[in-house]
């Protein structure tokens, strides 16, 4: 059982995206709801993480909005940059682990919490007044993805000297560390054994579940994504194929034929 | 402290003694989100008090089991207190156990109340909950992962604590008159013995069977107020119970409770405890740390490691027992503390270790020097459940490596015809729950347990303990023999895996060998010998000296025994294959299995004793994948050099 989901957090809105000459997305259009776990599948190279660029203002789209609900009303994007998308409460997690190896766990969690420091950066290197104040807060807030990720063991440790499948948790660590509204989730469990991908599969639920978080990921396991998510979306060659439960896309024979590469 | 000691004979009006007389000193810390939090005896009977009020109200009385599912946390602490202030009893269950495990004791002691750490632990009480009929409210502490649950016997711990603060409020003097009536005869807690066979046994202890020992080896020990402790064994086991609860109300020491089982070693470190206690295990993973992280530092500290753990060898024992030490070697120990001991306790998280205590099995006695050596306290003790722990243990300045110590005060020890520990004190248990045929087996009409271990006593009436006793044996002309001591102390050389000794009526004793592959095949590399494997190696001549070299020094010892000189290893032989569990050699917990390797091997005992040089073997191995196939080999057997006993006999 699980936190119902609420009314659509995000929309995309006939996207397209090319590079060039190639077309990464074509058309693309789909909503995230607050509160679901929204995975998008595809074979390789179906657009996916340009999907995830897209909605997290890395890509620009040629065509097509991204519209986030704020405030009870709406904003409409058409030139969104990282920046737009971290204020709007976006975090996310990258396919090849984006943190700083040789900074221990907790500097990288607290690196998390860049966007909601407001004292300067003399202040915060002095540790002087309301910065003290302010480090002690966000600290408070780090220490709570850590016993959240049970990775207490590992505060002080450089995250070079971590194995893969925890270097990956510290990684969902720093993206929630910023208090985000919506998590992109880029391959979380890549690379990752049975037992790292079950804790794995936790964590994610946990956050879903306890925090609110908004999911949407990428992932190439489809029991996982079978397991834990709400609704599918599937790409392929950047078109929009299927949309629906996960028993829905299973039964959807345009998938199939994607997964299983019939002749188009 | 102006109160008399003797009125204070349980533990809640120990818990209110400790809140009036210190209450702003630290009862119990815990590390929660990074930081150190502190509850004083003030706050900690508090809580405690206002859970037992709540308990009442959701109808819990005097005499009923309540369990408790949760690792060392204040909240286990303040639940277990709170059970006591109402008379009732609470039951400890290994938190890592299995649901089917559980349900035998919340059968076995009726129990209708339990108290959950968290998700994990409420899982496994409603898995057995068709099992156990009986069980109508479940707390939790840690309500993560449980939102959706519905079940009405569920209810938080806050709630329940809430509750009970309002109830407090209203009536204080209610639950301290409640309080105040107890007395030491009270049953305080009821242990299960690991249930490991079906047959596991509820040990019912009172208030002043665990009361009475704690406060006799606090006495021996000093400890008082100031002391602080690490609590990071399960809650359920006896030894943690009497450690980090019964001594802590008794003296009114500082439990600290770690944040996580994974981060025992850094918040050792933290805290600085200053009374420890380690099974062997704990201890051999510490040095093996230690020994992996020396290795990889630079030449200039490896070689000061060397040369004064050297020094520290040779007088650390000796400093540490105010034993008399040559000047010049007193410099020399002070400067390696300095430079070496300080440092390397620091890092053990050890630097502030007053009294450190191992039991539970042998100890090397290698791996208990170097701990002395460097300067920590660590002794040895004996004990059961059913002794409420202190049976021996040493007092300071009189450690030896292996002996478990004198009897503590106000302990009677003695040893029966078939060589039996009996033990007759304070801290015996009540009776087993709900089952007089095995309390009668185990405690006899003048009050003696039947400890089920052999020993003896050594010239300083030091106890030790050498093996089961029914496992211990007789040579032919009636020398003991107890193979377990003999197998540990050759398994105490790194060289040696396992060892299995034979003798039972026999004339002498001979031994099985298995060599460790790893530290033979590192001293082979060493000396540039190639081999292929453990048969290659088993077979070596060259591995035949050294493990000779090994078992004659087991001999040597064995010869100051005057006991036991007489079962001096004469013969030997390595075996080609190394024991395993899969071809029923070793139980799973890697126990050698003597009587069934006697007999499948029973052509090689055979040779052993008839003298000759050389034994053909074939035996039947079983693949990992199932398959069996078969091995043979001509085992090589040897002679050893026995000596002489070199004490006379004791009259006996």
């Amino acid at each position: 059982m699980r936190r119902e989901a609420g009314e659509v957090a995000l929309a995309i809105e006939g996207v397209s995206l090319a590079f060039g000459g190639v077309n990464a997305l074509s058309d693309v259009s789909f909503d995230v709801r607050s509160h679901e776990v929204r995975a998008i599948i595809g074979p390789n190279g179906a657009g996916k993480s340009s999907m995830l660029n897209v909605i997290n203002g890395v890509y620009h789209p040629q065509k097509g909005t991204i519209k986030l609900r704020a405030n009870g009303g709406w904003r409409e994007f058409h030139d969104m940059k990282p920046h737009d998308a971290a204020v709007m409460g976006i975090a996310r997690t990258f396919q090849n682990i984006a943190l700083f190896k040789g900074m221990s766990v907790l500097d990288n969690l607290m690196t998390g919490r860049n966007l909601r420091m407001h004292s300067g950066i003399l202040a915060q290197a002095l540790r002087i007044g309301p910065a003290e104040r302010e480090e002690i807060e966000h600290r408070e807030t780090v220490e709570r993805i850590i016993d959240f990720l049970e990775i207490q063991a590992y505060r002080k440790t450089p995250v070079g000297r971590l194995p893969y499948g925890l270097q990956k948790r510290v990684d969902l660590g720093r993206a929630l560390a910023s208090e985000p509204q919506m998590l992109l989730l880029d391959e979380p469990m890549a690379g990752m054994n049975l037992e790292e991908k079950q804790d794995m599969c936790r964590f994610i639920l946990d956050a879903n579940d306890q925090l609110g978080t908004t999911i949407v990921l990428i992932e190439h396991d489809m029991s996982v994504v079978m397991d834990i998510s709400d609704r599918v979306v599937v790409l392929d060659y950047g078109r929009k194929i299927a949309d629906g439960m996960p028993e829905e896309v299973r039964a959807n024979q345009a998938v199939v034929d994607a997964y299983l590469g019939a002749s188009h | 402290m102006g109160e008399d000691l003797g009125a204070l004979d349980t533990f809640p009006k120990l818990l209110l003694h400790h809140a009036r007389v210190r209450g702003e000193r630290p009862a119990i810390r815990e590390k929660d989100f990074g930081i150190w939090q502190t509850w004083t005896w003030r706050q900690f009977a508090d809580e405690a008090l206002a859970l037992a009020c709540g308990l009442a109200e959701e109808g819990l009385q005097g005499g009923q089991h309540v369990a408790l599912v949760s690792d060392n946390r204040p909240r286990l602490y303040a639940a277990m207190s709170a059970v006591q202030c109402l008379g009732a009893v609470p039951v400890p269950l290994y938190q890592d156990a299995v649901a089917a495990e559980m349900a035998f004791p919340i059968q076995n002691a009726e129990i209708a109340f339990a108290f959950a750490e968290d998700q994990e632990q409420v899982d496994k009480l409603l898995e057995i909950l068709p099992q156990c009929p009986n069980l109508r409210r479940i707390y939790f502490d840690d309500a993560r992962g449980m939102r959706h649950y519905a079940q009405s016997l569920l209810r938080s711990y806050d709630k329940l604590l809430a509750a009970g603060r309002d109830a407090l409020a209203r009536d204080r003097a209610g639950i301290e008159a409640r309080i105040a009536q107890g007395s030491g005869g009270d049953v305080a807690a009821l242990f299960f013995t690991s249930g490991t066979t079906a047959a596991a046994k509820g040990v019912v202890h009172t208030h002043a069977s665990l009361i009475g020992p704690s406060r006799a080896a606090a006495a021996l020990d000093k400890l008082g107020a100031h002391d602080v402790i690490l609590a990071y064994l399960p809650p359920a086991w006896i030894g943690q119970n009497i450690f980090s609860c019964a001594q802590a109300f008794v003296t009114g020491y500082c439990i600290c409770c770690p944040e996580a089982p994974e981060t025992v070693m850094a918040d050792m470190r933290e805290v600085g405890p200053t009374y420890y206690f380690a099974p062997p295990r704990v201890l051999e993973a510490l040095l093996t740390q230690v020994s992996i992280r020396m290795d990889d530092a630079s030449r200039i500290k490896r070689w000061l490691y060397r040369k004064f753990m050297e020094v520290a060898h040779r007088v650390g024992g000796a400093l540490l027992d105010g034993e008399p030490v040559s000047a010049l070697d007193r410099l020399s120990y002070w400067l390696g503390d300095v430079v070496v001991y300080a440092p390397l306790r620091n890092v053990l998280g050890m630097s502030r270790v007053r009294v450190g205590y191992t039991a539970g099995e042998a100890i090397g006695p290698d791996l208990f020097k170097f701990y002395r050596s460097i300067g920590i306290n660590l002794k040895q003790l004996y004990g059961s459940t059913e002794t409420a722990v202190f049976v021996c243990l040493q007092p300071d300045g009189q450690v030896k490596p292996d002996t478990v110590g004198p009897a503590v005060p106000g302990v009677e020890l003695k040893f029966s015809g078939a060589r039996e520990l009996l033990v007759r004190s304070p801290g015996l248990f009540a009776e087993y729950y709900k089952n007089p045929g095995a309390t009668a087996q185990a405690k006899d009409r003048d009050g003696w347990f039947h400890t089920g271990d052999a020993g003896f006593f050594d010239a300083q009436g030091h106890v030790k303990i050498i093996d089961r006793v029914k496992d211990v044996g007789k040579l032919h002309d009636g020398t003991l023999f107890a193979p377990k001591y003999l197998e540990n102390k050759l398994k105490f050389f790194p060289y040696i895996k396992e060892a299995v000794c034979f003798g039972n009526a026999r004339e002498s004793v001979c031994a099985f060998i298995n060599i460790d592959v790893e530290a033979i095949g590192n001293w082979a590399e060493k000396r540039n010998m190639p081999y292929s494997g453990y048969t290659d190696l088993a077979a070596r001549d060259e591995v035949y000296e050294l493990v000779r070299g090994c078992v004659e020094r087991v001999n040597a010892d064995l010869s100051a025994e005057p006991e036991i000189a007489n079962s001096q290893i004469r013969r030997f032989l390595i075996l080609h294959k190394e024991l395993d569990a899969d071809d029923g050699e070793l139980t799973r917990t890697r126990k050698v299995r003597r009587s069934y390797i006697g007999e499948r091997y029973g052509a090689l005992v055979e040779a052993l004793y008839q003298g000759a040089d050389s034994v053909h073997v074939e035996a039947q191995v079983k693949y990992e994948d199932g398959r069996i196939g078969s091995i043979s080999a001509d085992l090589k057997i040897r002679e050893t050099k026995t000596f002489a006993a070199a004490a006379a006999r004791k009259a006996a």
